[in-house]
């Protein structure tokens, strides 16, 4: 019990310290029951070329908007062109193969439970700058 | 003897009074005819049945046809009751159908509706197509359609679409509500 007092007690004083210091958080220096101020709604294009990965098995991007796209039980709308039945038509890429097994491997005529909700993974892109720098680099042996 | 004191009754008033009295009903009567007809071809009227409040108005709400970056909207009458005169009271005495199964409860809870959505859903696709998507085409018409303007994706359906002679409901379903589970393969057998 005691322990734990001196912990929050640190945890505590620490974070005051910080404060004090001038650490500041990604939303500035706000209180936290205070707006981080205004906040640009950033747009996604329309349409545009694909989008190169910046890893090796990074989900693809999606180059398009999908506002108001349904994605539940009843229907999954990125299906009615990414599907291998409507890809060749619609001029979509397909959905991966993997996307039929399970998570023991095994082989399903459905797309998989655990990949059926494509932006859980694929997501649209905007111009937004990053908040932080980064310097990551993917191996050059097996990118490109 | 009945007829001719009819007769005598009406002929108490002048042809002038007599054509001036029907004017003035008739415009009563057809004025408030329209007036009614207007009055049940509004937005408020159609949410004022909880079926349609709790489940369709609220899908539609998420759509481009409720909420958008210019403020023009499509409300349920501009997409599901025709313009024309002619075509509108066809279609609201088919409505009678909608008030009978209303007071029948078909569709009065959530799980009904659910169980009810794909065939209703067919209903009006069907009925959408019969006439070339002619709602639609109250405001979106091929003939002004700038395909410079549009996003890559729409100009290949749309030149596509046009070739082939296809309709707006061909592709366009779950514009502005909810898709049913297995409407794919009912839209395929009914034709649509």
């Amino acid at each position: 019990m005691k322990l734990k007092l001196i912990s929050v007690m640190i945890v505590l004083i620490s974070g005051l310290a910080g404060n004090a210091s001038g650490i500041e958080s990604l939303r500035g220096m706000k209180p936290l029951d205070g707006s981080s101020g205004k906040v640009e709604v950033k747009k996604v294009p329309k349409d545009g070329d694909l989008i190169q990965r910046n890893y090796v098995q990074q989900p693809p991007l999606i180059p398009h908007k999908i506002d108001g796209y349904q994605i539940n039980l009843d229907f999954n709308k990125c299906m009615s062109c990414h599907s291998w039945s409507r890809y060749k038509e619609t001029g979509a890429t397909k959905i991966s193969q993997t996307h039929f097994k399970d998570r023991d491997g095994v082989d399903l005529a459905t797309v998989s439970a655990r990949r059926y909700f494509c932006t859980q993974c694929h997501v649209p892109q905007a111009n937004a700058k990053p908040l932080v720098e980064n310097t990551f680099k993917p191996v050059e042996a097996i990118s490109q | 003897m009945n007829s001719s004191k009819k007769t005598g009754r009406l002929a108490k008033y002048s042809a002038g009074t007599l054509l001036l009295g029907g004017i003035v009903l008739g415009i009563i009567l057809w004025g408030g005819f329209n007036w009614a007809l207007a009055l049940t071809n509004t937005e408020k009227f159609c949410i004022s049945c909880h079926e349609m409040k709790d489940n369709v108005y609220q899908e539609y709400k998420n759509t481009i046809h409720y909420n958008n970056r210019t403020g023009v909207r499509a409300t349920c009458p501009d997409c599901h009751v025709p313009k024309d005169w002619t075509h509108k009271i066809v279609r609201k005495i088919q409505a009678s159908n909608e008030l009978y199964h209303k007071l029948l409860g078909t569709i009065d809870t959530r799980e009904k509706f659910k169980e009810h959505r794909l065939e209703l859903a067919l209903h009006e696709w069907k009925r959408m197509k019969s006439v070339n998507s002619r709602e639609c085409r109250n405001c979106h018409d091929y003939e002004y359609m700038d395909f410079v303007a549009e996003g890559r994706r729409a100009v290949k359906a749309h030149s596509e679409g046009l070739d082939q002679g296809k309709t707006c409901i061909d592709c366009h379903k779950g514009i502005a509500h909810q898709l049913p589970k297995g409407w794919e393969k009912a839209a395929k057998d009914a034709g649509l």
